[in-house]
């Protein structure tokens, strides 16, 4: 799951690591209050950022035509205005797609005045199975740009979860991003306390970028986190009702949210053969052979272990309301399952939706002589499949003859 | 011979009486699978009941083992108390434990595997199907069957079958066994950035094991696993290794159904593990229709 860079600055701020004042605003009145509580307290610009879970926000454009997801603004006034500009509107950035995201929430903030940017995150190492603490000096670009071009200014500590991070090793982080006294100490106490939200709320990754030193109104200067991005462990989200709620239902794709309900789990594609089938590997690899064979899979849909006759009309109900669709491909492994359930949820799916679309279905397994009898006695165009292989060759052959 | 487990293991299932466990503790010993017990917290006394066989539960793992004489465990414990089923399974001696569960969190398999770090214990899984060593009997009846795999699909033999996933693992063994080809042991290593057995631990194995003649090496995007199983049969390999690798066309930044099926920040692509494979001398399957045809053909 992800959330907002609002929420994630929360979630930071209660685990003690220094984020710029701010406030999350939905409404442009909400966003005047904001502005002038920061003015008043003696800081000379704020920022307004879009709230979407979506990179590139800041050379993105909205659909209205004002460019800029996150501005800059010298008095109330200009905040209330750039405020208008962004709520209700909808953001295309690089990372959206050509449809955009809809901006319901803006963050008004301090600006800071920036002297340096870092990079500061934590994730899991899979090689080691440990998680690791990433800084660098080269803050505010891409990561993996510069672990391509200059990986010896990424530096890594790798924490053992019997003992958790010990102070040294934050230390080692701080003494090689270059920062002496106080700003050493505001290191270690922030590197410490991002390492604990990543452990503590069973966070996926958590990534400061950038991490600043930034000038105080008393001449000094301060670490403060000035973008933030958190993605949590879906698994692990039982023990955390309060980062749930956090949940933005808007962000995620009405297909996936629906077919979420159903234990299902898809995931939408640019092509037009969807499929639907049992087990994550091998609907990667049904998607890959639609692929191979000359076709465009519309999407990934995993069925589980145990798919119900429920479960599978739902299944084709979603995979209709995708327009782009001209084809369905049904391959099913029921190793203990028993296909004649399948079969049986495919004839009753067909006959409720009154689908007109080339439908190929592979079974195989249990059950599969009475299941294939029940497809065949139904009456209803179905385009049996041997193999993986010969059900996507003929798929693809259905939906070119349209 | 076969790895990890043979006919003989005799096998205990924490979470006997959950509906899943229950539903594959009965399974397997349809398939002629030495359960010798059951563990339920609560339950111990009482039996499971299947069929005429009437396996005995216990409270603890450390029991049933002191019991039973049980030295593999098929653990079906829901997420939030999975851990703590592992470990205690570790606690009890036992030689292997394979956690079928789906979900638990990562940060308690980081734990789970620290903890277990250095114990003779192994862990295969979570979220895996299990693993199958076939038996000589009707349908292979007559093997270990420690998980959800479906064991009629299986045939005694030489081919070694290790994988990510679940269904595509069956397509693997359905297709060697349609051609007449039996497996040694097929094993399910799961689909979670964190898990106790990786790609490597079975190659390892099954290249050690004289009974094993070939291997199909299954995989999917995300991680590193396959690279370094690659790796290392380049080096060391002596037997032939077929493999393929699901998700090919999935999109960047996406967790496709498996918690660990992920490619982020250009990394764990489907692409730079088929060429790991290609420059390691694998003999890759294009598509997953190929998986067995591509191994016979090595092992001609």
């Amino acid at each position: 799951m992800n959330i907002h860079e609002y929420q994630a600055k929360q979630l930071l701020h209660q685990y003690g690591v220094a984020v710029p004042a701010g406030q999350p605003c939905t409404t442009v009145a909400e966003a005047e209050a904001a502005a002038r509580a920061i003015f008043s307290s003696g800081h000379g610009l704020v920022v307004v950022k879009s709230q979407i879970h979506a990179g590139g926000r800041g050379k993105g454009t909205f659909t209205s035509g004002f460019k800029g997801g996150v501005k800059l603004a010298k008095s109330v006034d200009e905040t209330v205005d750039v405020a208008g500009k962004m709520l209700g509107q909808v953001l295309v950035t690089l990372q959206t797609g050509p449809e955009g995201r809809l901006v319901q929430t803006i963050l008004v903030a301090a600006a800071e005045t920036i002297k340096k940017e870092f990079y500061l995150a934590v994730l899991l190492d899979r090689a080691v199975s440990r998680p690791v603490i990433m800084a660098s000096t080269e803050g505010g670009v891409e990561i993996e740009e510069v672990a391509h071009h200059s990986p010896e200014k990424i530096f890594k500590e790798w924490v053992d979860p019997a003992v958790g991070l010990m102070p040294y090793q934050a230390r080692k982080l701080a003494s090689a991003l270059g920062l002496k006294g106080d700003l050493f100490n505001q290191a270690c106490k922030l590197i410490a306390g991002v390492y604990k939200t990543w452990w503590e709320a069973d966070a996926a990754m958590v990534e400061i970028n950038p991490l600043c030193i930034v000038a105080t109104a008393n001449g000094r200067e301060a670490l403060v986190a000035v973008d933030a991005k958190i993605s949590l462990d879906d698994n692990a989200l039982y023990r955390h009702p309060e980062i749930v709620k956090m949940r933005d239902l808007a962000e995620e794709s009405p297909l996936e949210v629906e077919a979420s309900k159903h234990a299902l789990n898809y995931i939408k594609l640019d092509g037009n053969i969807a499929c639907l089938v049992n087990g994550a590997g091998l609907a990667m690899a049904t998607m890959d052979i639609i692929q191979h064979s000359g076709g465009r899979p519309a999407n990934f849909l995993d069925v589980g272990g145990g798919a119900s006759k429920d479960q599978v009309s739902a299944a084709f109900r979603i995979i209709l309301s995708d327009s782009s669709v001209q084809g369905i491909l049904v391959n099913i492994f029921g190793g203990i399952m028993d296909c004649n359930v399948i079969a049986t949820g495919i004839v009753a799916a067909v006959r409720e939706t009154g689908l007109t679309l080339p439908l190929v279905v592979r079974l195989e397994g249990n059950n599969v002589a009475v299941a294939k009898q029940t497809l065949a006695d139904s009456g209803l165009t179905i385009i049996n499949g041997d193999t993986m292989a010969d059900a996507a060759k003929k798929v693809v052959a259905a939906v070119a003859a349209r | 011979m076969a790895i990890l487990v043979s006919p003989q293991t005799k096998v205990l299932v924490q979470g006997i009486t959950g509906s899943f466990g229950a539903r594959h503790a009965q399974l397997s010993l349809d398939y002629g699978t030495q359960v010798v017990a059951g563990v339920t917290p609560g339950k111990g006394g009482q039996t499971f009941d299947h069929k005429g066989f009437s396996v005995p539960i216990f409270d603890t793992v450390a029991e049933a083992v002191r019991q039973t004489g049980a030295t593999a465990s098929a653990l079906f414990v829901p997420p939030p108390f999975a851990a703590d089923a592992i470990l205690e399974g570790a606690d009890a001696g036992l030689e292997l434990v394979v956690a079928i569960t789906e979900g638990i969190p990562v940060n308690d398999m980081i734990r789970v595997k620290r903890a277990i770090q250095g114990k003779p214990t192994r862990l295969i899984g979570p979220n895996c199907p299990g693993l199958v060593t076939p038996g000589d009997g009707e349908n292979s009846h007559g093997g270990c069957r420690i998980g959800i795999a479906p064991g009629y699909i299986h045939k005694r033999g030489h081919v070694g079958v290790v994988s990510r996933s679940g269904t595509l693992t069956y397509e693997a063994v359905w297709q060697l066994t349609c051609r007449g080809v039996g497996q040694s042991t097929c094993v399910g290593i799961g689909g979670d950035p964190v898990n106790g057995t990786s790609h490597l631990d079975v190659i390892k194995m099954f290249m050690a094991d004289p009974d094993t003649h070939g291997i199909i090496l299954i995989g999917e995007i995300g991680g590193a696993s396959e690279e370094e199983a690659a790796e290392w049969i380049a080096q060391y390999g002596t037997k032939p290794v077929a493999g393929f690798i699901a998700g090919a066309t999935a999109p960047p930044g996406r967790r496709m159904g498996h918690a660990g099926a992920i490619v982020s920040g250009g990394k764990g692509t489907a692409q730079a593990k088929f060429e790991a494979f290609e420059k390691a001398g694998i003999g890759v399957a294009r598509t997953p229709s190929e998986m067995a045809d591509t191994l016979l053909r090595l092992m001609k």
